[in-house]
């Protein structure tokens, strides 16, 4: 089987989060970059498992820079095969699903798996528009997935509960908390890494659909008002009158 | 303007819909377009919060996401709307991005406001630590917008409800199964939360986060390291690779407040937060705490809870 796994980069979790040129850009100064959790732990750790367990080949692509080639070094060495990068700033989803795409158009892929959102974006949206763009079918928020055949057989998150789907590939799946667990890359990954294939390709032509035009932070709280742990009834009374949530 | 609101019915019409026309309405003339089993009475309901029209088409059940994205083009070309507004939820993450493609319509996803002055909106980015403007370039727009961001306002309409032929196709994804939890309040929908952490020792003491639950009427969530040893469910994780909620309240028992849980409920109107330890992170991003032992502590909020329910 022929899998893709898109890989984006994401800031550490750990990162401050500020900003710079009048608000406009997120400021990577001090900013370690890892690869995207969702893309990480569940959509490329499945694909090393289905790739370990019926065969085949793990493709990981991502849209970015050139300095972004350590983040896809760390994906190869937890087993990925193969990478490509696409040479361009991964301007919005929409643009950065129409590279992966057109990649993926020209080069026959069984399976394609991203994470269900990135950390800093949160958006959710790449990988139901590269199976639009493909014409296949899309199974978001995939908390499990088997392979039967040319079968897909899937669980994923559905309002508040979980559905048990079935689609036959070629398909999509975004993937969520419960499809796999983190693998943390060995010495052996670490050097093989250094040597696999990483292919640049430019960009193609897409036109701009949205753009970020600034950010702000959270006002800060203003400080905790501590409440005596044996008077309960003043806690529930500054909810009801002062905070009125209650 | 027209503007096209897509509900998802399948388990009845309920607050995110409610919001979501809502939002609709100050944008613009609502149509409703939905899909399956629902009662012609819980639709024209949705008059009341400003849609003028619903459009339903009863024949499309269990439908997968091509489908959807059929439907609602359809309905948007009839209707003749640039603008298509969701609620962010399970659907719209799986119907949305197609759309969006489709009908080469910017989507805005997480949204948290109605557009600014200079037309931009703002959503949720980095996990709740920071907001961003969008602008959509494309002449349509697509609007995602986020659980709890805007009060339902009951505006006393009517709407009229029609048989919609969404010309869908084929179902691609077969659904085999859908299990919903009875009874409970889906989290990212829920106004009040009580969650907990490992301080709370182990699932077998979950007894008393849920006795909290039930008085208030609130939904259940925990940290990350919880749901990771099986204490708690998965969908319960909150925070940075877990879900972003904004309730209107927000109780932690036993929970530090580490930067990656707070992430994901720092968009909570009221934090309240009980630990053993003063020093514990999470008081820098309470309103209320509460320094105390959760296994004491959260029984005499129940009681206090119960007390004050009997007697308003
Ligand atoms: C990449 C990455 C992503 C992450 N994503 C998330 C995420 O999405 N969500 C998340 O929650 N975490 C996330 N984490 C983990 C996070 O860093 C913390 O480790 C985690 O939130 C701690 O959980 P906790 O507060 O339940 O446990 P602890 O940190 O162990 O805290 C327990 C707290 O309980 C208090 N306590 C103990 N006994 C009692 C008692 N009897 N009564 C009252 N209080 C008591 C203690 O004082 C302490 O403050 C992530 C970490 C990484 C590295």
């Amino acid at each position: 089987m022929k899998i893709l796994v898109g890989i984006s980069k994401s800031p550490d979790t750990t990162s401050k989060i500020a900003f710079t040129d009048g608000n406009s850009k997120f400021d990577e100064n001090g900013v370690q970059y890892i690869v995207n959790p969702y893309d990480e732990w569940y959509a490329l750790v499945r694909a090393l498992e289905l790739k370990e367990t019926i065969g085949g080949t793990v493709t990981i692509i991502t849209v970015g820079a050139a300095a972004d080639e350590a983040v896809i070094r760390k994906a190869l060495a937890i087993g990925a095969d193969e990478a490509v990068r696409v040479d361009a700033d991964p301007k919005d989803a929409y643009y950065t699903a129409a590279q992966i795409a057109d990649y993926a158009k020209s080069n026959g892929f069984d399976l394609i798996l991203t994470g269900k959102e990135t950390i800093q974006y949160n958006g959710s949206q790449v990988g139901g528009m590269i199976a639009e763009a493909l014409d296949m079918p899309f199974v978001s928020l995939a908390t499990k997935l088997d392979v039967d055949g040319t079968t897909l057989k899937l669980e994923k998150e559905y309002l508040g509960g979980i559905q048990s789907v079935e689609v036959t590939l070629p398909a999509v799946v975004s993937c969520a908390k419960g499809m796999a667990e983190q693998r943390i890359p060995n010495m052996r990954g670490i050097m093989a890494a250094r040597t696999k294939p990483l292919t640049v390709i430019p960009a193609v032509q897409v036109e701009d659909l949205t753009s970020f035009t600034g950010y702000t932070t959270p006002p800060a709280k203003s400080s905790v008002k501590l409440i005596d742990p044996n008077n309960m009834d003043e806690l529930v009374a500054l909810l009801h009158n002062e905070a009125k949530v209650i | 303007m027209s503007v096209l609101v897509y509900i998802n019915s399948a388990h009845g019409i309920g607050k995110n819909a409610f919001e979501t026309v809502t939002y609709g309405k100050k944008l613009g003339d609502v149509t409703v377009v939905t899909n399956g089993n629902v009662d012609d009475a819980s639709l024209a309901k949705l008059g009341e919060y400003g849609a003028s029209k619903v459009l339903v088409d009863k024949t499309l059940v269990d439908a997968d996401d091509q489908q959807l994205t059929r439907l609602i083009a359809n309905a948007a070309d009839q209707v003749g709307a640039n603008t298509i507004v969701f609620s962010h939820d399970h659907v719209a993450k799986n119907v949305a991005p197609r759309l969006s493609v489709r009908l080469k319509a910017g989507l805005v996803s997480g949204a948290i406001a109605l557009p600014d002055a200079d037309g931009t909106i703002k959503v949720n980015v980095f996990s709740g630590k920071a907001f961003g403007s969008v602008k959509v370039n494309s002449a349509k727009k697509i609007i995602s917008l986020l659980p709890n961001s805007i009060q339902p306002e009951n505006i006393g309409g009517s709407a009229t409800v029609e048989a919609f032929a969404g010309n869908a196709g084929d179902a691609k994804v077969k659904v085999l199964s859908t299990k919903q939890p009875e009874g409970e309040i889906p989290l990212p929908e829920a106004e009040l939360v009580v969650s907990a952490g490992r301080g709370l020792k182990g699932p077998e003491n979950w007894g008393i986060v849920e006795d909290l639950a039930k008085a208030l009427g609130a939904a259940t969530a925990c940290s990350r390291p919880v749901s990771d040893i099986g204490w708690r469910p998965h969908h319960e994780h909150v925070g940075q690779t877990g879900i972003a909620i904004r309730p209107n309240l927000y109780i932690a028992a036993g929970i530090s407040g580490a930067i990656q849980h707070l992430a994901g409920v720092n968009g909570s109107k009221v934090i309240v937060v009980i630990n053993t330890d003063p020093e514990a992170p999470f008081f820098k991003a309470a309103d209320y705490g509460v320094v105390g032992d959760a296994f004491e502590v959260l029984p005499k909020l129940t009681e206090a809870i119960k007390k004050f329910k009997a007697s308003n």
